[in-house]
């Protein structure tokens, strides 16, 4: 029978190997899924998969929704290595949006090129004071981040819907749930004529490149990578549980709020209570993807933009429910984590034994 | 004085899907395992029961729908966790996203139906009675259930030889395995058993609660009921008490607004997603009674030695 066995040292082939046998399982069960639904599967995964990358349009769209996955993605893997789960990084994007637009509608009258820097980091510091309660409460009351932040996200969405329907509603609309649009200095310049790709794209991959920096190069990321593997030997060596566990929750929180402006003010170009489609979410299974690492993660990122963007035009062609896109990643999560074993564990055909 | 009634039947109705899931959990946690699905495990159960209760027009058909396919959920959180031996902060958080998934694309023709009134007791005399009659007697089948699980739960392990071993496996695995109990399976089984709870409690809301199907109409609940585990220090009775303070706060939203108190509605929505925070803070800050009362394999993965 099939027998696991520990590997001595985790296997570097597989750490690489085992996102790529993900991605395969993945599409062989999609085919099951879309055979179950009635659909052709093969002209379906080709839709979702490979049709996007034939097209210029697809490939630049590619990017205006792989910005947020990896800017949140950076972010949430950090904390991850150390132990820290944020996962309410959906709440400190719409934090964050909610900043940044609040920011462009308090100067709507006003144009110049500081408008849109200053937007940003009005959406970093709306992101990181969300994510500040859940680290407050967990340093200072011990409560669970998990949860704290999880709660947090309700808030948000309650919130930003309450402040649409409210004082950011455009004056001047027809009573509907929406802000003002944003004015030209108040919206992110386009990359390349004709497409939405916008130059918050550089700025993730400026946030990838950091990251990298920082977790490879700099002594707290090393300090974080060992309160995540071995807690008891960061705390011998001194290192502040505490102070690891702020600092990973103000820079996700600062990155998820930088994806909500970037959003608001990019592809949006105004508040609305629909701003968050689970990017904040998305980004979880990204990280993973990518292997908790920075180059990982803008392959991931990209990688699960893909899927959202054939996820749609699929939707469009052959009619497929939009909840579709949703199991496809669902299920990408559960084999990446089902293959993680490989990593630590090599599978043996061994003979049975008397006592298992 | 009737007002009074239908606030308790109200709150009774809120937190009946929370007894379910929060009872669930805290098996699965005193065997020590931590599973992050109940979200995910209770909107497949929403959408099992209901879909099937559409279907056939029998109630008892779609609450045996959702237990299958809440212990299927578990099942797959197993196979990764204990099999496969996946993180299970992650599988939980990756099974709460394909649940949320899987019922949107299961419902998607379902939407706008309703499932009519599910069948509640009714005794001659008792049931009639004015005040209490309504509230003791003539509440639905999955009410009376959802308490005799909590009282079975609490005998489980109280009294029981395997409410003892399941304790031990959560407390140390180790020492557990050495002694000869098999810990995998007994997890697999406590698995199974909060799997089939969330999935009740997601077809208590969608069956009988509401009812009709809503996408994400689980709207955080499987979250409450997690941290409802904690609030009640693991212990099956508190958990019960914790859920029917979360159906009064429910409540009090819903009919704040019928006592006249000038807020938009979205802030009073908030109110349970904060006033979990608020419980958790309070819980959590004695970290000394905290890590006296969890499971101390909470999360750890076994790998017996060979």
């Amino acid at each position: 029978m099939l027998r696991l066995e520990p590997r001595r040292e985790p296997s570097k082939a597989m750490q690489v190997l085992t996102p790529v046998f993900a991605v395969a399982l993945t599409i062989i069960a999609g085919l099951v899924l879309f055979t179950i639904l009635g659909k052709d599967p093969f002209r379906a995964i080709w839709l979702i998969f490979f049709e996007p990358l034939t097209q210029t349009y697809a490939l630049a769209e590619l990017t205006v929704k792989g910005t947020p996955l990896i800017l949140i993605g950076a972010g949430l893997a950090m904390g991850f290595r150390a132990g820290v789960w944020n996962i309410g990084a959906e709440g400190q994007f719409v934090a964050g949006a909610l900043a940044g637009g609040s920011v462009a509608l308090a100067l709507h009258e006003t144009a110049g090129l500081w408008i849109m820097p200053l937007m940003c980091l009005a959406g970093m510091l709306g992101g990181m004071a969300w994510a500040a309660v859940p680290a407050f409460l967990r340093t200072r009351f011990n409560a669970n981040e998990i949860l704290t932040s999880l709660m947090l996200v309700y808030v948000a969405i309650l919130l930003l819907s309450a402040l649409v329907h409210g004082p950011l509603r455009d004056p001047e609309g027809l009573n509907f749930p929406e802000s003002r649009l944003f004015s030209e200095s108040m919206t992110l310049p386009i990359l390349i004529e004709g497409t939405r790709a916008h130059v918050g794209f550089i700025l993730a991959l400026l946030a990838i490149a950091v990251a990298w920096l920082f977790m490879e190069r700099h002594l707290l990321g090393f300090q974080i990578k060992v309160q995540g593997q071995a807690p008891l030997a960061a705390r011998f060596a001194g290192y502040s549980e505490k102070r690891i566990v702020w600092l990973c929750l103000l820079t996700s929180g600062a990155l998820a709020g930088l994806a909500g402006t970037i959003e608001a003010a990019g592809p949006v170009g105004q508040l609305v209570p629909a701003l968050p489609i689970g990017y904040g979410f998305t980004a979880i299974i990204v990280a993973f993807l990518g292997r908790l690492h920075p180059f990982g993660i803008l392959l991931g990122g990209l990688l699960m933009a893909l899927t959202y963007i054939g996820g749609e035009a699929a939707q469009i062609a052959m009619s497929l429910p939009s909840a579709t896109t949703r199991v496809f990643q669902g299920m990408l999560l559960f084999f990446l984590l089902a293959m993680d074993v490989l990593v630590g564990s090599r599978i043996r055909w061994a003979p049975r034994q008397a006592a298992g | 004085m009737e007002l009074v009634v239908n606030i308790l039947l109200g709150i009774v109705i809120a937190a009946t899907p929370l007894v379910f899931a929060a009872i669930g959990e805290l098996v699965v946690e005193k065997s020590g395992v931590l599973n992050l699905g109940v979200e995910g495990m209770m909107i497949v159960g929403a959408i099992a029961g209901f879909s099937v209760t559409i279907q056939t027009g029998n109630y008892l058909a779609g609450v045996v729908a959702a237990l299958v396919a809440g212990a299927l959920m578990a099942l797959l959180f197993g196979v990764l966790t204990q099999t496969l031996l996946a993180n299970q902060v992650a599988t939980g958080l990756a099974l709460t996203m394909f649940g949320l998934g899987l019922a949107a694309l299961w419902g998607q023709d379902y939407s706008g139906k309703a499932a009519g009134n599910f069948p509640k007791l009714d005794i001659p005399v008792l049931s009639d009675l004015p005040l209490v009659g309504k509230l003791l007697f003539g509440q639905d089948y999955l009410v009376y259930l959802s308490i005799l699980l909590v009282v079975g739960v609490s005998w489980f392990f109280r009294k029981t030889r395997g409410g003892l071993i399941i304790r031990a496996i959560g407390e140390n695995h180790d020492a557990a395995h050495a002694i000869g109990y098999p810990v995998v399976f007994y997890r697999y089984l406590t698995l199974l058993f909060g799997g089939a709870c969330a999935g009740l409690g997601g077809a208590y809301l969608s069956v009988v609660q509401t009812p009709f199907w809503a996408e994400g109409m689980t709207a955080g609940r499987g979250w409450i009921a997690l941290a409802l585990v904690v609030f009640a220090a693991w212990r099956p009775g508190r958990a019960l008490l914790g859920a029917y303070l979360f159906g009064g706060i429910t409540i009090l939203q819903l009919h704040s607004q019928g006592f006249g108190v000038k807020v938009e509605a979205q802030y009073l929505s908030m109110l349970p997603y904060l006033a979990t925070i608020a419980v958790l803070v309070i819980i959590s800050s004695d970290r000394l009674k905290v890590k006296l009362n969890a499971p101390a394999c909470l999360t750890q993965p076994f790998r017996a030695a060979t």
